[in-house]
């Protein structure tokens, strides 16, 4: 069994038999992966005695739950009421044209995706975007070029 | 032990705390993203520098947003002062200044909780807190939600208390007489709901409280669950009592993470001291809470689709009757109500009813609870008496619009609410008002629009939101609010004809009599609002393809002025991703409408004391290129 797979089972043995845990689970499984691997799914109902597809089913309803792995530098642009009308899509527009991916995608190389979200919260701040878990207040199209070296230079570093 | 022991202790500790010097740093998600933390780093490193010891209390939010960092210094016999926007730098200063010295550092305060013949602003006169009416919100900031006996030695669980020594029947009575309405959105009565659920004959009965706050714009019940967690645990335990459940959960949405590590640390304390869990205070009265996490959709938050996440399964809503409180989880009786429901009742149980009704209209009784945000000077949290007037609301509270701009709507309550316009600004808010004016509380977030906002963009983003976050149940709800969108983005980039806002009108009534949730029966509020008092927006988006506002980008140009361009001035040139601008050192510069793909970068970064660069609507009225002008040569020069 791989590294992976252990991970699962024991996942899966913790919660074994309890239908109402669903969705539990896979959030349990994605903070452990980053996404919900496909090969996963089965295993899962397997684990519940529930069809693949309702386990499917739940896994596309919800927004938390990704079904492809995350870039390094995972981005997310706040598109809540008061972003947007601070100018929240230019913001993102500026992203998808210096990482040169649409919003949902990740970077051929692994090192950005770009996500919208609904609201963040931090309604007073806006525009908002968030790289990597920090909040980057009051963003704008010019911003973004800048706001992206350091993220940058740490992926060149490291290929 | 008894409650009074607990209580005693309780206020000994407090009282210790209170006449020592002490900080608070507000660290809700608002003052984290603010800085919060690197605030506190600068504290705690100057302090341990000079080898003093002040506690340094991380607190919630006391729902000014805007002045985060905020921090409040006390010091015995001397000013208690609230500094705001205090930096790293500005800590090490304090604490230099006015916790080893003498000096308030006024200069960077925002006010004293104390009166001061200095003539420093004192906090309770502040334009914004004599309007306000903090029920629910008065602990939040104040103390530590990580510390249950900062919560019982300000009145807290006084009331479970009182409530253990009263009958079932009796709470309820309470709760029906004092006219709470559920503040998740609808305003049903909560006394109802809870004699409903007391009624049922069923040995397991639930309480969940609802914390999925799902309207892209609204944080009052993360900011109540991070700064004051007790409240609402403590109006739990009082519902489980006078329901007779056993059991409790508060479903929140795994993308508060701060609020979830606040509930689930104030749940094990409270279980520590016996004011959860088995035999509580000794009554024999068993009560348990857990924690789901919601996986985030919108529609979560309806009361039968909520309860189907917690059973795993995909989060649809379902036909009632059965009411939730006949058949909710697992098929048992359960009681659901909103966090700022369930914090309302210890106010109530605790004061009894007179001070609640005293307070509000006629039928919406006690306070409202708004967060403001959008175009205001003081983006925040505010609790005020139900009934007070919107005007109040934007030009004492929220400080009036930013930058001299004009008010132009206040959409309340999200993508299920509506826009209210200037000329409603004396309305006194309460549940039906807003009804009336075809908007609802829902939510109870504010956006405040200014001139530059588009009311006809506004709905559109509204139903984008609500189109992805339907569960696709009800035809009318999954294709009607497609159409409904597919007919705002022709009227935004101008393909629209007039008849097309009829069929707004028509389909947007069909939307909500076919619709069986409240997602899709209110889906059509931010169109039916905007059209009833921005017709003549709609209107110039269609006939002239004029975006009043300056929003929709296919109604748009950018243009640069040629009398305000600085010809040695270069920053548009070096910032155009799509290399539109053209012009060379010294002459005027131009943007080639071809090829500009109107980010506005070089409205952001053309020089203030410039302003060259406009937006026109309709494009039409763009004025014709300079040909063989001085300035960038088109073909000759
Ligand atoms: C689409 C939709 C979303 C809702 N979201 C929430 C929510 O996030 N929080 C909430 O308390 N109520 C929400 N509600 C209202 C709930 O259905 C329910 O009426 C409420 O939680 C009951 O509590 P209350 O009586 O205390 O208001 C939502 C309703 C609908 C139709």
């Amino acid at each position: 069994m791989t590294e992976k797979e252990e991970q699962l089972s024991h996942i899966l043995e913790r919660h074994r038999g309890e239908r109402n845990g669903l969705i539990p689970i896979l959030l349990e499984i994605q903070r452990e992966f980053g996404y919900l691997p496909k090969e996963a799914m089965p295993r899962v109902a397997e684990s519940l005695g529930i069809k693949p597809v309702e386990v499917w089913g739940v896994a596309t309803f919800f927004n938390q739950f990704r079904l492809t792995p995350l870039g390094r530098n995972h981005i997310k642009v706040c598109m809540g009421t008061a972003c947007h009308l601070a100018g929240g899509r230019l913001v993102l527009e500026a992203l998808e044209r210096e990482l040169n991916i649409k919003v949902g995608e990740t970077s051929p190389d692994g090192h950005f995706s770009l996500e919208r979200v609904a609201c963040i919260g931090c309604c007073m701040l806006a525009p908002v975007a968030v790289i990597k878990d920090k909040i980057y207040p009051k963003m704008s199209s010019f911003k973004v070029e800048e706001a992206l070296i350091p993220y940058r230079q740490e992926s060149k570093a490291e290929d | 032990m008894r409650f009074e022991e607990i209580k005693k202790r309780a206020e000994s500790q407090w009282g210790v705390f209170s006449h020592n010097p002490h900080i608070l740093v507000g660290t809700a998600t608002c003052g984290k993203a603010a800085g919060a933390l690197d605030v506190i780093e600068a504290f705690k490193n100057e302090l341990s520098r000079r080898d003093i010891r002040v506690p340094i209390i991380q607190v919630g939010c006391i729902g000014l947003c805007y002045a985060e960092p905020l921090v409040i210094i006390s010091k015995p016999d001397s000013l208690r002062i609230a500094y705001h926007n205090v930096t790293p730098d500005l800590a090490s200063r304090l604490v230099e200044g006015y916790i080893v010295g003498d000096d308030p550092c006024l200069e960077i305060a925002l006010g004293t909780f104390e009166t001061d013949e200095r003539g420093t602003p004192y906090i309770p006169e502040l334009p914004r807190f004599e309007h306000e009416l903090r029920l629910i919100l008065g602990r939040c900031g104040y103390i530590d939600p990580e510390n249950i006996h900062d919560y019982i030695a300000n009145r807290g669980y006084s009331a479970l208390a009182r409530a253990l020594g009263m009958s079932p029947e009796q709470i309820v009575e309470e709760i029906k007489r004092s006219g709470l309405r559920g503040r998740g959105g609808a305003g049903f009565y909560a006394g109802e709901k809870w004699d409903q659920c007391r009624r049922a004959p069923a040995k397991r009965k639930y309480v969940i409280c609802n914390a999925d706050e799902g309207d892209p714009g609204a944080f009052m019940d993360r900011v109540i669950l991070e700064s004051d967690p007790q409240e609402v645990i403590e109006g739990m335990i009082i519902a489980g009592y006078a329901i007779g459940a056993e059991r409790g959960y508060i479903y929140v949405r795994a993308e508060y993470p701060l609020a979830i590590e606040r509930i689930r640390n104030a749940l094990r304390q409270a279980e520590e001291i016996g004011l959860l869990g088995e035999d509580i205070l000794g009554s024999g009265f068993h009560f348990h809470i857990g924690i789901t996490e919601g996986a985030g959709a919108f529609v979560s938050g309806e009361a039968t689709a909520l309860v189907a996440a917690m059973e795993g399964k995909r989060s649809e809503p379902r036909v009632r009757p059965p009411r939730l409180a006949e058949a909710g989880l697992w098929g048992c009786p359960t009681l659901l109500n909103n966090v700022k429901t369930f914090a309302y009742v210890p106010f109530i149980i605790g004061n009894g009813i007179d001070q609640f009704l005293s307070i509000g209209t006629e039928h919406s009784k006690g306070t409202a609870v708004f967060t403001l945000a959008g175009k205001i000077q003081y983006p925040g949290l505010t609790e005020v008496p139900m009934g007070t007037t919107l005007r109040k609301v934007v030009y004492d509270i929220a400080g009036g619009m930013r930058n001299q701009k004009k008010f132009k709507a206040v959409q309340i309550g999200g993508p299920s609410g509506g826009c209210i316009p200037e000329t409603l600004l004396d309305l006194p808010i309460d549940f039906d008002s807003l009804h009336e004016a075809g908007s609802m509380m829902g939510s109870g977030g504010m956006i405040f629009m200014d001139e530059e906002d588009c009311a006809v963009d506004t709905a559109r983003f509204f139903l984008d939101f609500t189109t992805k976050e339907s569960c696709g149940k009800c035809t009318m709800c999954r294709m009607g609010t497609l159409q409904l969108l597919s007919i705002l983005e022709d009227i935004c980039t101008g393909k629209a004809k007039i008849e097309d806002m009829e069929l707004l009108q028509e389909l947007s009534q069909d939307v909500k009599m076919g619709s069986l949730c409240g997602l899709g029966r209110s889906a059509p509020n931010p169109v039916l609002t905007t059209m009833r008092y921005f017709g003549d927006e709609y209107r110039a988006h269609i006939l002239e393809k004029r975006c009043p506002a300056l929003v929709c980008k296919d109604l748009i140009a950018y243009y640069i002025l040629r009398e305000k361009c600085d010809r040695a001035c270069e920053h548009c040139i070096l910032v155009c991703p799509t290399e539109a601008i053209k012009g060379g050192k010294g002459e005027i510069k131009v943007i080639n409408q071809e090829k500009c793909s109107k980010c506005g970068t070089c409205l952001e970064v053309c020089p203030p004391e410039y302003h060259a660069v406009v937006k026109i609507s309709p494009i039409s009225k763009l004025p014709p290129d300079p040909k063989g002008e001085e300035g960038p040569a088109q073909g000759g020069g």
